[in-house]
């Protein structure tokens, strides 16, 4: 698919211009401008595309929707592996991420890849935001391509 | 509504609307962090430029597309690129008596599906990014062009008009002493 390659582009486009234009600070906060730029995309889309769709039941129900449908909406394939302690914890496993594929697979490159990363804690926290879920979105990468986001739900 | 039915919307809304978003959101941020509007075309076009020299490479591998003859082979070109990745297609029009610049003619344009220009934004040329593409497009296969947003339905026009201006071919610059 050819609008992909926009897409990816793109979004590679954010990952460079957040880390250009900061020299002054330290990394974290250049993550938060890719990360933040990420919830906006969430949590617009998120509202696009749950617009004709019925209530949700419960919070596993919404996870799952993220993972199902959700995901390949955004990345092309669905999630691999979901996870959840059932206390408000989720793990949700992609073995070939997007954003991961085009990078070497090797162990060289595995500190770059918390950029590419990024912008997808975003969207996730983005959605789920605008789902009324408010939590923490972290991300792990041990080996290449495969990325694990952990949610936090985070209740008050 | 089943939640069955709804994946064939979802398809649609994916594509495009991701990246109107996620473009909408650089802009956003863009904003945020310079200081005049000035900056953020300057740096929107950037963005544009860096996307088409990679972008280019993706259109050769896909339409296995060979050299242009003339100019207008080059817009028939990009006219076809448009369709591919922004699933437009623009016309091209106004071309010059020396037949060095010409138009392309935008109805629609999905990078500015639900946007909207406050006020005090009036400057800023939101659709630089893709004026920069076709620059950045058009270096890889050695012509420099010139290209700049005439018309903008974001500031109310009817259409969107994107001019190329045909500069020089380049020549492969030989690194010095290898002759």
């Amino acid at each position: 698919m050819t609008e992909d390659t926009l897409f990816e582009l793109l979004h590679s486009e954010v990952v460079h211009y957040a880390l250009q234009n900061d020299e002054r600070s330290n990394q974290d906060e250049d993550l938060s401008i890719i990360e933040y730029i990420g919830f906006s995309v969430g949590y617009r889309i998120i509202e696009r595309l749950t617009k004709d769709m019925s209530r949700f039941k419960d919070e596993l129900d919404t996870m799952k929707f993220i993972c199902t449908d959700f995901w390949s909406a955004v990345y092309k394939k669905q999630i691999d592996n979901l996870r959840t302690n059932h206390q408000g914890v989720y793990v949700l496993q992609d073995n070939s991420f997007r954003f991961l594929t085009k990078i070497s697979n090797g162990k060289q490159y595995l500190e770059a890849a918390s950029k590419y990363v990024a912008f997808t804690c975003g969207v996730i926290r983005g959605s789920l935001s605008n789902l009324n879920i408010s939590c923490l979105v972290t991300a792990e990468v041990q080996n290449m391509p495969s990325c694990k986001f952990h949610i936090q739900v985070q209740r008050t | 509504m089943s939640r069955s039915s709804t994946k064939f919307d979802m398809k649609k809304v994916q594509n495009s609307e991701l990246v109107t978003l996620t473009y909408g959101a650089l802009v956003a941020q863009m904003i945020k962090d310079m200081d005049t509007t000035e900056d953020v075309n300057k740096q929107l076009e950037r963005l544009g430029y860096n996307m088409g020299i990679r972008l280019i490479e993706d259109f050769l591998a896909k339409t296995g597309s060979g050299r242009c003859l003339d100019l207008k082979d080059t817009a028939d070109k990009i006219q076809t690129a448009f369709k591919m990745y922004l699933g437009v297609q623009p016309n091209v029009a106004n071309w010059s008596a020396a037949g060095d610049e010409f138009s392309f003619i935008l109805d629609t344009n999905p990078l500015t599906d639900l946007v909207e220009i406050p006020e005090d934004l009036k400057n800023l040329k939101y659709c630089n990014l893709i004026c920069g593409a076709i620059r950045g497009a058009l270096e890889m296969v050695q012509l420099e062009v010139q290209s700049w947003i005439v018309q903008d339905q974001l500031k109310g026009d009817q259409n969107t008009e994107i001019r190329v201006k045909f500069i020089r071919r380049l020549e492969d610059a030989m690194p010095a002493g290898e002759d």
